[in-house]
Parts: C-alpha cells; sequence; structure tokens
C-alpha cells in the first residue's frame, strides 16, 4: 500500500433510517414510556455514578434509539439501582426497570432473555 | 338608528368581534378582501389540542351574521380623520364615517420559498403545512409511490432574523404534533420525524399531544433544526440536521417534508397603520397602547386591535380578544359625547 500521506475517514453522520433497530424495538415493546423521554437531562444530573463516571441515562436511551448501543452499554455497568434518577423523571419513567429490561434486551448472552423475531 | 363601527378583516376575530358589536347595539360594517369569510380558518381542517373540525368553530359564526353588514372581495382605498370620526372609503365605491374602527386584519402565513434552503417549490415533496391541511381536508394525503418517512420542519420563518422574523409564531409547534398525530392515525406504517429548536407546548391539553404523539404514534423527535434539503434523481430527500443531542450530525432520506411555516403580519396592514396613523412594531405586528393592559387599544383615539394583527395567537386566545375589543369599543363610544 502506496502512503500517500492521507487516508479515508469514514462520515461521522448518522443516517438513522438505515438503522434496522430490532433491539430498540423489543425494549420499546416491553418498556412503552422510553418513547416518551423529553431529554431533560434530570437522571444525568441526580445520577450517583454520573459525578464519577460517564454514566448518563439520557444519552443512553438516546443511543440506543439510533441505533449505536456498542458505545454505550459500557455505561451502565456503573449504574447502582439507587433509583434517583427515576425520582426526578418529569416524565413518570421507570428508569430503573428500564435499565432493568435494557440489560436483558442488550446484554450478554448468557443474561440476556430470548429476544423475540 | 345605530351607530355603525368599522371591522376591517373577516377572519375570526372580524366575525367574533362584528357579532359581539351588534349585540351590544351597533351595526358593524365588516370588510374583507377575500371572496370569502373566515380567513386561514376557512382553510384548516382540524383544530389542536382535540382535533375538533375548523368547520365546527367557524360554521355557527357564519350562520350568525344577521344585523352585520359585510363586504367581501373589498379593500380599503382611504381613511381619513374628519373632527372626531374616521372617514373610511371602500374599493367597492362606498364609504362609511365612523367613530371607531377595528383593525382584525390577522397574517399571513410564511412564504417558505424564502427558505431556500428547504427547496419548497423547487422539490415536488416538499409542501406545506396549510397544503397538509388542504389535503387532510379532501380526505386524501397524494400517494407519492412508496412513502415510508416524512418529516416536520418547525420554526420555518420564525425565530428566524435572517428570514425577517424574529417572533416564535407560537401554534406551530403545536400544529405539528397535531398534524404528525393525524398523519400517522391514516398512515400508522410510515415513520414520522419532527426536528425541533424547542418545543413550546404552552397550552391546556397541549403537552398531552405530545405525550400522545410519542408513546402512541412513536413520532421521533430530532433537536436540531434542519439546515439543508437536496433531492436525488428519484424525486427522494436527504435532509440534514445536527442531532443536538447526539452531537453528531445526521442525514436522512426522506418521501415527504412539511414545513412548518409561521405567521409574519399580513401584507396590507402597514398600509392600513398608515392611513390612521399609528406606529407599526419593529417586528411588523400592529402596537397596542399597552401590550399587558390594553391590547385592544391602539395608541390613537378610535382605533382598536383584535387577533393576530398584533402578533401570533390561538384561535380560542383571538376570539376572546375579539370580545374584549367589542367592550372596549362600547366604553369608548358610551364615554365620549360625539361633538
Amino acid at each position: 500500500m502506496i502512503d500517500f500521506g492521507y487516508g479515508l475517514t469514514p462520515s461521522a453522520t448518522l443516517r438513522i433510517e438505515n438503522v434496522q433497530n430490532p433491539l430498540f424495538e423489543e425494549l420499546h415493546r416491553r418498556e412503552p414510556d422510553v418513547a416518551k423521554c423529553i431529554a431533560c437531562g434530570s437522571c444525568t444530573a441526580s445520577c450517583s455514578a454520573g459525578c464519577f463516571t460517564e454514566m448518563s441515562l439520557r444519552r443512553v436511551i438516546l443511543s440506543l434509539q439510533r441505533g449505536r448501543e456498542k458505545e454505550i452499554l459500557p455505561m451502565l455497568q456503573h449504574c447502582m439501582l439507587c433509583g434517583k434518577c427515576q425520582l426526578v423523571c418529569p416524565r413518570g419513567i421507570n428508569t430503573r426497570h428500564l435499565i432493568l429490561s435494557i440489560g436483558k434486551v442488550y446484554g450478554p448472552a448468557d443474561q440476556k432473555e430470548e429476544v423475540r423475531p | 338608528m345605530s351607530e355603525n363601527v368599522v371591522v376591517i378583516g373577516g377572519g375570526p376575530a372580524g366575525i367574533e368581534a362584528s357579532r359581539r358589536l351588534r349585540d351590544l347595539g351597533y351595526t358593524p360594517i365588516l370588510i374583507e378582501k377575500e371572496p370569502v369569510l373566515g380567513g386561514h380558518l376557512a382553510r384548516w381542517d382540524r383544530l389542536f389540542p382535540d382535533g375538533v373540525e375548523a368547520r365546527s368553530v367557524l360554521d355557527p359564526m357564519l350562520q350568525d351574521l344577521d344585523g352585520i353588514k359585510y363586504f367581501t372581495d373589498t379593500t380599503v382605498s382611504s381613511i381619513n380623520r374628519l373632527k372626531d370620526t374616521w372617514v373610511v372609503k371602500l374599493s367597492n365605491g362606498l364609504s362609511a364615517q365612523v367613530r371607531a374602527i377595528l383593525l382584525s386584519t390577522g397574517f399571513d402565513l410564511f412564504k417558505a420559498e424564502k427558505k431556500e434552503e428547504y427547496g419548497y417549490g423547487i422539490y415536488e415533496r416538499v409542501i406545506t403545512n396549510a397544503e397538509l391541511e388542504d389535503w387532510f381536508k379532501a380526505g386524501a394525503v397524494p400517494q407519492f409511490e412508496g412513502v415510508h418517512t416524512i418529516g416536520f420542519v418547525h420554526c420555518v420563518g420564525s425565530r428566524d432574523e435572517k428570514a425577517g422574523n424574529r417572533q416564535c409564531s407560537k401554534v406551530c409547534c403545536v400544529t405539528a404534533v397535531k398534524q404528525a398525530c393525524e398523519f400517522k392515525e391514516k398512515h400508522p406504517e410510515v415513520t414520522v420525524y419532527c426536528f425541533y429548536m424547542d418545543l413550546r407546548m404552552f397550552g391546556r391539553k397541549f403537552e398531552d399531544l405530545y405525550l400522545k404523539a410519542q408513546k402512541e404514534h412513536g413520532v421521533r423527535f430530532v433537536r436540531g433544526r434542519v439546515s439543508e434539503v437536496s433531492e436525488d434523481i428519484d424525486g427522494h430527500l436527504f435532509v440534514k440536521a445536527e442531532d443536538t443531542l447526539f452531537g453528531k450530525p445526521l442525514k436522512i432520506k426522506m418521501d415527504m417534508l412539511v414545513l412548518m411555516c409561521g405567521m409574519t403580519p399580513a401584507d396590507g396592514t402597514p398600509e392600513l397603520a398608515r392611513m390612521v396613523s399609528i406606529p407599526m412594531g419593529e417586528d411588523g405586528f400592529l402596537v397596542p397602547a399597552s401590550i399587558v393592559g390594553a391590547p385592544c387599544i391602539a395608541p390613537r383615539e378610535g382605533i382598536f386591535f383584535a387577533g393576530t394583527s398584533t402578533g401570533p395567537k390561538t384561535i380560542p386566545e383571538t376570539l376572546g380578544e375579539a370580545s374584549a375589543a367589542a367592550l372596549a369599543i362600547d366604553r369608548y363610544l358610551k364615554t365620549t359625547a360625539r361633538r
């Protein structure tokens, strides 16, 4: 390979219409309230883990919607299920249950429940 | 014989104020430049937040015009001050001498072709909110072949200094959400996106409608202003925006795009303001004596306002203001002795 001194960088643009997202559809089936998120950031602001780690539930929900779970799922390991996010959520989303459901739908194969096709 | 009052503009504000003035014992002379009364409301199909038919609001008003002299297809040629009266000459040759004039001249929809980057008038599949209402009203949305994805672009010509409109048009956020829900009800298989800067769900039940759009209809809200629309050889649209929550540029292939055109001051209003020597606001809307305390009263004797001539308003706000304006006129005429 000749080194021309420059290379091609893959586009960072999101192409969300091409994203086949059966996992998110499954999550939405289990947790219809996930669609109610208005990205206010209250969960992230109140998050105990968020003070010390990159954990942000707002970002997790958005990334799952955009089919970018790989980048985001490691964050959830920091969650201690303390439930403060649930107390502050203005849309009344059961965030603890949502986080557990995310684990069931997206988690490692040995922990994952069978996802409907 | 009862005293005449001239009402300029035959939309909801003008009609409602005329009915109230008639109830108070006056003879309103209602002037409308279009061939029919009703303004933008006559064109609209359904109204937020509950989706009642626009007709169900307008028709009872139009069936209750006894005692109101109204002229359609008519404009004002001149207005002159004569002692304590205004002499109003009309394009149909008639004239009236009155002590009070109500300016209910309404708004024009922002001309979407001004935002050239959105491609209205260039790409066939880019339409406006009003055109979508036309389709809803006709009972059929044209079937572009293989419509899978449509988008609503909020704030077209609103909060846009470059387009000459700094103001928020107030009603388009909830109109877009209403139209998105209606579209999903008719075509549940279509994916619907809304591109917004803020969602201003200020009114009663507006937030409920937003929640319904999210939860029941799965409308996808993307926070980011559409920057550019282009077309491929098959007529599909490519929409670019930043997903500002995600922090990445975003590009979507769409089959149809609806532009939420905002409210701009009506074309004819500045000329009328000049005829009666009242100031226009920097934003092009009329300026009341006090925007908080006297929103219906002009800073000039015998001139009154109702509806969107003083800025964007919803239908119930407009109708409320029309009644208030009729009372303000009644009070003025009763407390000001004829010279």
